[in-house]
Formats: structure tokens, C-alpha cells, sequence
């Protein structure tokens, strides 16, 4: 996959759809590709955040351990992006993920994610908006969870 | 010191400066004969005194002497010349003594030189030497830099005067003399003319130059101050920086430079008036000479062959005298710097040279325990560091010192060391006083380490067997031109009084570290750098840097074994797709355009880096492949990827680091060059043009940078140029280009990459560290471990061992420590740059290897943590210089004291 297909793809992430495709260019060359065989290990849940992960293409599970063992929360597609979180709070990663399948990712290092941030306001807004509709939905989710009591 | 220059020179010269005097002696006789001829030649042959008649004839070489008693006594009657053949005999006698005097000059001058240079190499020595026995305290007044330029610079005069102490003033004196004399004897009047002006000379010029040597004395003090300063910028770097006071330290020196040049320019403007005046005096005399001198002649008191003369002889005389002011003038020069230099170097309670003394064979072990007695030591401050401590440390035993902020365990910990002398009390061995015995003692049974590292500029493997070197234990052998010139090397050693060791014998006792000879040193080295955790460190050294492959054969023997090695394993754990190999016939996607053309490591600066794409033949190549037009487009598309990027990037932006074609700075010179090259024809681009567009294709790798610049048809050509290049390479290239061979070693490339011979897959994050994990079981499973090891020591750990981490410095120096198996191990908090888990790691190795092989040494451990004391037998506490505790840690922990406080 060329430099121009990964800002697609990037621009294909609700996170990074409204950053100048100039920008994205400049983050997929400073960002590393990285791939992995089903069942290898992207991070574990407890490690230091240092990169936040965009899936380019294959699955990817993401698991919590648990008492029993490791469960299963979610799965990762391609164009979803994993990891920001643990490096926009400075915490360690909440939870482990695993390849499902052959995997190739973009992995973006801490420090380029929030030079980047802190470079391009636009981008730093975009961001900030994501995050703001996704803390609306888990509000309204808790709402409905509570009511529905 | 000897505090009088000249009494210490008559001391260690006066053999010399006496033969050499009387050589100056005997050269005053063919000096005053050639006085004399020219007014013999000119009276004589030229204006025919004494051949009045024609045909006369006057006897040459005629031998007479009127003897007291005896009367006219003949030797030889001489023989019978004429006037033109007397003429020719003088001038060739006259030639003759030129010749002589020529020789003489040439003969002392040489002779003076020797002892002047053998004079300092002993001054330098001697001042060294004194360096080596300053007590310890005396360390933290002066500044390393200032001792060094006192040494090399200020001594340096001392030499070239030397020679001329004793010498100069008799031989000018002499010369002097002899003209005066000579002047005289000619013409009493003329000649008083000629004292008086010398006498104005003698009196003057000295005391103008009083002034002069003040003005030295200050340049000397200022510029030894500013060394001094200069090396204080250098080893406080950091804090430069880290404070933003670089701009202080600008002003510091230029303020320094300015006083400098202030004494300098005031020296010379003196100097130079001084010179006038002298001059001025002297061209005084021939004035007065024409004048009075002519005078007398047209009266007939005095004849012209002895005008002549007496000016000749003047021409000189001003010549010596001046030298001799000029003598003069060193002479009190060189007493002050000798002065200022030996003030420096006189220091109260030098360590006796009999505790340095060298000795070759080892001392018996110590078996009487180690003591303090009533030990008190006060800092530079007058705080007391321990009062009047006493305690008894017994052989085999292990003790920590636990101490409070303020405790003094290090001070004791030092004064053991012998770094830190006691105010009162004393520390001893057994009965005697620790500080009377000699080094050859304390140095080789007992053994200290602090965290206060010092590392030497050498490889890893000197700085760790520094501990061993002391003194030659082999006498090497030496034949032909080497054995002549070692064997003037120790003539001329015993002649400045320097010893006449042999640096080049072998200095490592490896007795000491339990080896018996070069062979087997090498198990104890790696026990020892296993105990202190610092293998894997100095492995991953070894692995990054490039073998000496004289001293590591067997690496580049087993290379071919070692690399079939690593692939079998790859394929073993199914990680093949970590390393992609080189293969002669195809193309490598992880390496860059450039290694894949090159296929070999450059080994000279023809072919390197940026070298490459303007070398001639390179050119030439690519245009055969018929490439150059491909790279060229290749080279601008990059360019304008790169320029669309990056442009608008600050120059220290971190993702520069990221670009691999260019540096920040030479992004506007691109940005110029794609603007003027775009749309122009390739074939009107100019060489310089083309190569600098070309080259940014060579650093270019697919599947990092992701242009899809490279298809099939490029890769085959590619490979194909590469083939190419290496038929026809010019013989002027062969040696600067090492081709990739399966089958050898490639000695311009590292370790790491030689096993690999590949490249490491850029998508996998993990890859380096499990190939190097990988890497390290293959060479333990062929036994090539050692000899990475071996490589890594090499490694050279520059200026104070900066080089290395702080914690590597420390386990460095408890490796040094342990390596020579000390009866007692002093470390004061070795490991304070290690987290608290490495140092109970390193503890706990350390204590059970100074018990291998039934050995047991006392170990007195400063630690850092009291709960380290747990491991000891012994535990004594220490609080404001006072001994508080001592016992078993169990029994101090069951009382309610200290060192339970400390733990909790």
C-alpha cells in the first residue's frame, strides 16, 4: 500500500476525515507501518501508551482481562483507529489488542500524534470534536441504561 | 624543589657545563687568530710591508717563543713565501679558521641543545613525578588544566636556556672580551670609547628591562589562569548550557583575553624601545670610530690596517654584548617562571617515594585486620566528617556501613581508600600505620571503588585492566634497528634521571586476577563483568561496532557458519520475514536504492554517502544500466515529495529525523534547484545538477517511504547495474569498496551486520530486539560469545568515559575492583546511579564472587539503602560522624536503635 492510498484510508477515520489531506500525507510519512500475524500482540493492557494504532487492513480484537481470563469487548476494522486515548491522557493502556487476522497498521508515535496536535489547531478542534460526540453518546447510553432500570 | 634555577641546573649538569666550558675555552684561540690575520694580510702581502724589495721573501709558519731563562727559542724556521704566495697562504689560513670556528660553533650549539633538552625532560618529570605524590587534599585546590599548561607550556623556555646557563655568559663574555681586548691593544683610546658605550649598555639596558620581567611574570599568571578557565568550560559543559550562561563565559574569557593582551602589548611596546636604544648605542661607536679613529690615522698615530682591524673587531663586539643582555635578561626571565612554577609544586606532606616505589613482586596477602583508631577527619570546612572513631574490620569479613545524611561512613570509606588523610588518629593494618605502607601493597591487596568514577580515554578493556598494571613483568625482546633504539631510549631515560621501565612490556599481573597469563585472563574478566551485570551492555557494544580483525580471526573465520546460523533459526521460529538477506542476483526491498547498486560497504571516502552519485565511474555505470535518466526522475519526484512535506516545518522540527534524503538545511536548496531544473530537458541539466538530484534516490526504500517509486523492471535493472560496476571497476576503486560475499566477512561493516547480512524488515516494531536476542544464543551455541565480548571491549570509552552511561562507568569500577581479588574490598556507594533493584542485584553477585574459589575477601560496602544490610554479616551505623551501632544486622534489628529507624 503506497503513501497516498494510507491517506485514504486516513481520511476514511471520523477523526481525521476533516484535516487537510496535505497534513495527513505528512503524518502517514512520519508514522511507521507496521504489520502483524493473526494472534500477535499490538499492546497489553497495563503497558505504557506510546502510539496510538490506525488499522489499515485484517481485524483485530480488543480483550480485558478479567478473573476468568481475557474477555473479548469489541473487534477493530480497518479504518478504526486504537490507542489515542491511553496517549492523549498520559495512562496506561485499559485494555490488550490482539491481531485476528494478518494485520497491517499505521502506528503513530505519542510524540508525533501531539506535535501534530499541537501544530494544527484545526486538527486538535477535529479531534476534540470526535471525542466530544463520542462523550454525548456514552452520556445519552448511560441515560438510557439508567432509565431502563 | 630546588627553589634556585641555577644551583638545580649545576646539580644534574655540572659534568656538562664544565667540559663544555673548556670547549668554549679552546674555541677563544682560533676566534682571536682570525682577529688578527686581516690586519696580517693587509699590511703584509696587500700593502707590501715587509716586501719593499722585489723578490723579497718572508718566512710562513715560523714557530718562535721567547722562554724565560732560555731566551728566543726556534721551533721551525718557517717557510720562505713571496709576496703574492703570502698573500694566498694568509687567506687560505684565514679560510681555515672560519672553517674551525665553524665547526666549534656547531660542535657546542649541538652540544648545548642535548642538555637543554635533557635538562627539561628531567624538569618535566621531576614536576610529573611530584603530581603522582601531592597528597589527596591538595587535588581540590588546583585546576587540572593550569597543572598541565605549567608542565608542557611555562617549563618549555627552561630548555632552550639550560644550555646557555652556564655557557652563554663565558662564551659571549668571552667573545667580548677578546674584541675589547683586541680594540684595546690597537688603540687605548679607541678602545675606551668603545668600554664607555659598552658600560652605558651594561648599566641601562637591565634596568629598563626590569620592567619587562614584571609585565612576564603577570602574562605568565594570566594566561596559566586562563588554561585553567578554558579547561573548567570544557568539563562543565553541561551546566553552560543548561543554564544559558554561555554568553557569561564569552565575556569571562573575553575579559581575560583583554588583560592578556593588554600585559602583551605593554611587553612589547617596551621591547621594542629597549631594542632601539640598544641599537642606537651601538651604531654610536663606528660613528665615533671613522671619526676619531680617521682622525688619528690622518695624524699618523695609528696606521689604516689596524682601523680597519679595530672596526672589524667591533662588528663584534656589540653583537656578544648584546647577546649577552639578552642572556642576561632570559636568565631572570627564566628564574621567575622556574620560581612561579616551583612555588606551584612545593607542597607540604608529599607522599615519600618510598610508598611508590616499584616492585615487582607481589606482596603477601593481608591477613591482620584493618583499623581505625581514634580516627577523626574534619572537610576543607572544619566540620568534623568522623570523631574519633574506632573499629576493627577482620579479614573475610563482610561489613556495610550505614550512615544518616550527615553519618560520615564515605569519609571512613576514603580514609581507608588512603583518598583521605586523617586529621588525628590513624588507620591501620594489623600494627602499622595504613599510610606507611607502600602502594605495592595496598594497591594490589586491597582494592576501592566509589561512585565518583574516573575512566581513562582508552578502550573498555584498558580502563578494566588498568588494575592490574603494576609494574613490567616481561622484558620484551628486541632485535635489530628496535633493539638500538630501545636500547637509546633507556641510555637517554638514565641520563634526564627519568626511569628506564619499558611501557611496551607487560604490565598485567594476572596472578592477581587469579589467571595465568593472557590466555585464561579472559574467564575472569567475564566473571567479573557478569557479577557487576554489565556483559550484556558491552555485548550490544560489540555488536554495533566493527571488528579489529587482526585481533578477532576467528569472528571472520566462522562467519559463513554463523550466518547459515541465524537463518536456520529464523526459519525454525517461522520469523523468516524479519530479515530480508542479500543475495547476490537479487534485489533487497528493505536496504536503499544506493546499497542495492553498491552492494558492498564502502570502505574509503570515494564511494560514501554523497560522494557516490558525483563519482565519474559510478556516473558512468548508470548510463550504461540506463538508469540515470530514471534515477534523475526518481530523485525529483522525491524532491518534490519532500518539499510538499516539509517546507513548511521549522528547521529543528523532530520529524526531520524522519527524512532520510536531506537535511533540514537543504530544503531551500532543493526547493531552488526543483524550481530551476523542473520542465528543463535531462540531457541539459549539468553534471553537478544531476548528481545532486540522483543521490537523493540512493537513500530511498520502498517500504518505509512508500512513493511507489520502484517497480520490477527498475529492481532487475538495478541488480543488473550492479553487476556492471563490479566488472569493470577501476583498480583506483578496488580498495575503496568491500562487496557483499555470503561466503566473508565484510570488515567496514559491524558485527551486527555481518551476522545479519540482511536487512531488518521495517514493519515489524519488534524486530531489532529479538534479532539481537536471537543473535546472542547463536553465538553462545557456537562459542562466540567470548569473542563478541572481546569486540565489545574494544569499544573505546572517551574522554573521562563519557562515552558510557553513569551506571556502566560505576559497575565498570566495581569490575576493576573485583578483578584483582582483593584481601579487602573498600566500595563507597559504587552504585548510586543504579535503581535500588540492580544495585541488590549487583550485591548479591558481587558478595558471592569475592568468595569464589575458597578466596575471601573483606568487604566494606558504604551502601546507599540501609535495608542492603541485611546481606552482611556486619552492620555498623554511623551518625553524625560517630560510630552508633555495630553488630549483626539480626541483633541491631531486635534493639531499638538507628538502624531500625533507618529500615522503617
Amino acid at each position: 500500500m503506497l503513501l497516498k492510498d494510507e491517506v485514504a484510508m486516513l481520511q476514511r477515520v471520523p477523526l481525521f476525515s476533516a484535516i487537510e489531506p496535505t497534513k495527513l500525507k505528512l503524518l502517514a510519512f512520519t508514522s511507521d507501518r507496521v504489520s502483524y500475524s493473526a494472534g500477535q500482540i499490538l499492546f497489553r493492557q497495563g503497558d505504557e501508551g506510546d502510539a496510538a494504532y490506525v488499522i489499515l487492513s485484517g481485524r483485530a480484537d480488543i480483550l480485558v482481562d478479567s478473573d476468568s481470563g481475557p474477555i473479548k469487548v469489541a473487534e477493530l476494522e480497518p479504518n478504526s483507529i486504537v490507542g489515542e486515548i491511553a496517549i492523549l491522557c498520559n495512562s496506561s493502556r485499559t485494555a490488550t489488542v490482539r491481531a485476528a487476522s494478518p494485520l497491517e497498521a499505521l502506528r503513530i508515535s505519542k510524540d508525533h500524534f501531539l506535535r501534530l496536535m499541537r501544530e494544527f489547531p484545526e486538527m486538535t478542534i477535529e479531534i476534540l470534536r470526535v471525542l466530544a460526540d463520542r462523550l454525548s453518546h456514552t452520556t445519552a447510553d448511560l441515560i438510557d441504561a439508567r432509565s431502563a432500570k | 624543589m630546588e627553589p634556585s634555577l641555577a644551583r638545580y641546573i649545576w646539580t644534574h649538569t655540572k659534568k656538562q657545563q664544565l667540559w663544555i666550558l673548556m670547549i668554549v675555552v679552546l674555541s677563544m684561540i682560533p676566534y682571536f687568530m682570525s682577529f688578527d690575520l686581516p690586519k696580517l694580510i693587509i699590511n703584509g702581502p696587500i700593502q707590501g710591508s715587509g716586501f719593499e724589495q722585489p723578490g723579497a721573501t718572508q718566512p710562513f709558519m715560523r714557530l718562535h717563543y721567547s722562554l724565560p731563562f732560555i731566551g728566543e727559542v726556534q721551533f721551525f724556521s718557517g717557510f720562505q713565501l713571496d709576496r703574492k704566495a703570502t698573500l694566498f697562504a694568509l687567506s687560505l689560513v684565514f679560510l681555515l679558521l672560519v672553517v674551525i670556528n665553524g665547526l666549534f660553533k656547531l660542535y657546542i650549539n649541538t652540544y648545548k641543545g642535548r642538555l637543554g633538552e635533557r635538562m627539561l625532560r628531567r624538569i618535566r618529570f621531576d614536576l610529573v613525578d611530584r603530581v603522582l605524590r601531592f597528597p589527596p587534599f591538595y587535588f581540590k585546590r588546583v585546576k587540572s588544566a593550569e597543572v598541565a599548561t605549567m608542565v608542557k607550556d611555562e617549563v618549555e623556555p627552561l630548555g632552550g636556556f639550560i644550555g646557555d646557563a652556564f655557557v652563554q655568559p663565558v662564551l659571549l663574555g668571552g667573545q667580548a672580551l677578546t674584541a675589547m681586548l683586541f680594540i684595546v691593544v690597537q688603540n687605548f683610546w679607541l678602545g675606551m670609547i668603545a668600554a664607555g658605550i659598552v658600560a652605558i649598555q651594561i648599566v641601562l639596558i637591565p634596568r629598563m628591562r626590569r620592567r619587562l620581567i614584571v609585565l612576564g611574570r603577570e602574562r605568565q599568571l594570566t594566561a596559566r589562569a586562563l588554561s585553567g578557565r578554558v579547561g573548567e568550560i570544557v568539563d562543565g559543559i553541561g551546566a553552560v548550557h543548561v543554564h544559558d550562561t554561555s554568553n557569561y563565559e564569552r565575556a569571562d574569557i573575553a575579559a581575560r583575553l583583554g588583560l592578556i593582551f593588554k600585559i602583551r602589548f605593554d611587553l612589547y611596546q617596551w621591547k621594542f624601545m629597549v631594542k632601539f636604544l640598544n641599537n642606537f648605542l651601538a651604531q654610536v661607536t663606528p660613528f665615533l670610530f671613522y671619526m676619531i679613529g680617521g682622525y688619528l690615522v690622518i695624524q699618523g698615530r695609528l696606521d689604516v690596517g689596524q682601523l680597519v682591524a679595530v672596526i672589524g673587531a667591533y662588528k663584534d663586539l656589540p653583537g656578544p654584548m648584546k647577546e649577552l643582555i639578552d642572556w642576561d635578561q632570559a636568565r631572570q626571565d627564566i628564574q621567575v617562571k622556574y620560581q612561579q612554577v616551583v612555588e606551584q609544586f612545593t607542597v607540604d606532606r608529599l607522599i615519600a617515594p618510598r610508598i611508590g616505589v616499584l616492585t615487582t613482586d607481589d606482596p603477601d596477602p593481608m591477613t591482620k585486620p584493618l583499623s581505625a583508631i581514634g580516627l577523626s577527619i574534619a572537610d576543607d570546612g572544619g566540620a568534623m566528617l568522623l570523631d574519633r572513631v574506632s573499629l576493627q574490620i577482620k579479614p573475610g569479613e563482610t561489613v556495610a556501613l550505614v550512615s544518616t545524611a550527615t553519618g560520615g561512613a564515605e569519609a571512613l570509606a576514603e580514609a581507608f581508600g588512603r583518598l583521605n588523610w586523617p586529621d588525628s588518629g590513624k588507620v591501620a593494618s594489623g600494627a602499622d600505620d595504613l599510610l606507611e605502607l607502600p602502594e605495592a601493597v595496598t594497591g594490589r591487596r586491597m582494592s576501592y571503588a566509589s561512585s565518583d568514577v574516573f575512566l581513562f580515554q582508552a578502550s573498555l578493556r584498558d580502563n578494566l585492566l588498568y588494575g592490574l598494571k603494576h609494574a613490567p613483568l616481561t622484558s620484551v625482546p628486541y632485535d635489530g634497528a628496535a633493539a638500538d633504539q630501545h636500547r637509546w631510549n633507556m641510555q637517554e631515560a638514565r641520563l634526564s634521571g627519568n626511569p628506564d621501565l619499558d611501557i611496551h612490556s607487560d604490565w598485567i599481573n594476572y596472578a592477581s586476577a587469579g589467571a595465568t597469563g593472557p590466555h585464561d585472563l579472559f574467564e575472569a574478566v567475564r566473571r567479573v563483568l557478569d557479577a557487576v551485570v554489565l556483559s550484556r551492555d558491552i555485548l550490544d557494544l560489540g555488536l554495533r561496532s566493527s571488528a579489529d580483525l587482526t585481533r578477532h580471526a576467528e569472528l571472520a573465520r566462522r562467519i559463513v557458519e554463523l550466518r547459515a546460523a541465524l537463518r536456520t533459526r529464523l526459519e525454525h521460529e517461522g520469523l523468516s520475514g524479519l530479515v530480508v538477506p542479500f543475495e547476490p542476483g537479487a534485489y533487497n526491498k528493505e536496504a536503499t536504492i544506493g546499497q542495492n547498486l553498491l552492494f558492498g560497504a564502502a570502505a574509503g571516502p570515494e564511494l560514501a554517502d554523497r560522494a557516490l552519485a558525483a563519482n565519474p565511474y559510478f556516473a558512468s555505470v548508470l548510463r550504461q544500466a540506463g538508469l540515470d535518466r530514471t534515477l534523475y526522475e526518481m530523485g525529483m519526484e522525491i524532491a518534490e515529495q519532500a518539499i510538499e512535506l516539509f517546507a513548511d516545518l521549522p528547521p529543528d522540527h523532530q520529524f526531520f529525523q524522519q527524512l532520510a534524503f536531506m537535511s533540514a538545511e537543504e530544503i531551500p536548496t532543493y526547493e531552488t534547484l526543483l524550481q530551476r531544473l523542473k520542465n528543463r530537458p535531462h540531457e541539459a541539466v549539468s553534471e553537478n545538477d544531476r548528481a545532486m538530484i540522483v543521490t537523493l534516490s540512493f537513500a530511498y526504500i520502498e517500504p518505509r517511504h512508500r512513493f511507489g517509486l520502484l517497480s520490477d523492471e527498475l529492481m532487475s535493472k538495478i541488480v543488473a547495474a550492479r553487476n556492471l560496476f563490479y566488472k569493470n571497476l577501476p583498480p583506483e576503486l578496488q580498495n575503496a569498496i568491500e562487496r557483499y560475499d555470503p561466503a566473508k566477512y565484510i570488515a567496514a561493516a559491524t558485527v551486527m551486520d555481518n551476522v545479519l547480512f540482511g536487512r531488518l524488515g521495517s514493519n515489524h516494531p519488534d524486530a531489532p530486539d529479538r534479532i539481537r536476542s536471537i543473535v546472542y544464543d547463536i553465538l553462545d551455541e557456537l562459542g562466540l560469545y567470548a569473542e563478541l565480548l572481546d569486540v565489545g571491549l574494544d569499544f573505546n570509552v572517551g574522554s573521562g568515559g563519557r562515552r558510557l552511561t553513569s551506571g556502566q562507568r560505576q559497575k565498570l569500577d566495581v569490575a576493576r575492583a573485583l578483578l584483582k581479588r582483593p584481601d579487602f574490598l573498600i566500595l563507597n556507594r559504587p552504585l548510586s546511579a543504579l535503581d535500588q533493584r540492580m544495585q541488590d542485584k549487583v550485591l548479591r553477585n558481587v558478595l558471592e564472587e569475592a568468595r569464589r574459589d575458597g578466596h575471601s575477601s573483606a568487604i566494606v560496602w558504604v551502601v546507599t539503602n540501609p535495608a542492603m544490610g541485611m546481606m552482611f554479616d556486619r552492620v555498623i551505623v554511623f551518625a553524625s560522624g560517630k560510630l552508633v551501632e555495630d553488630g549483626t544486622p539480626e541483633t541491631l534489628l531486635a534493639g531499638n536503635g538507628t538502624f531500625k529507624e533507618l529500615l522503617s
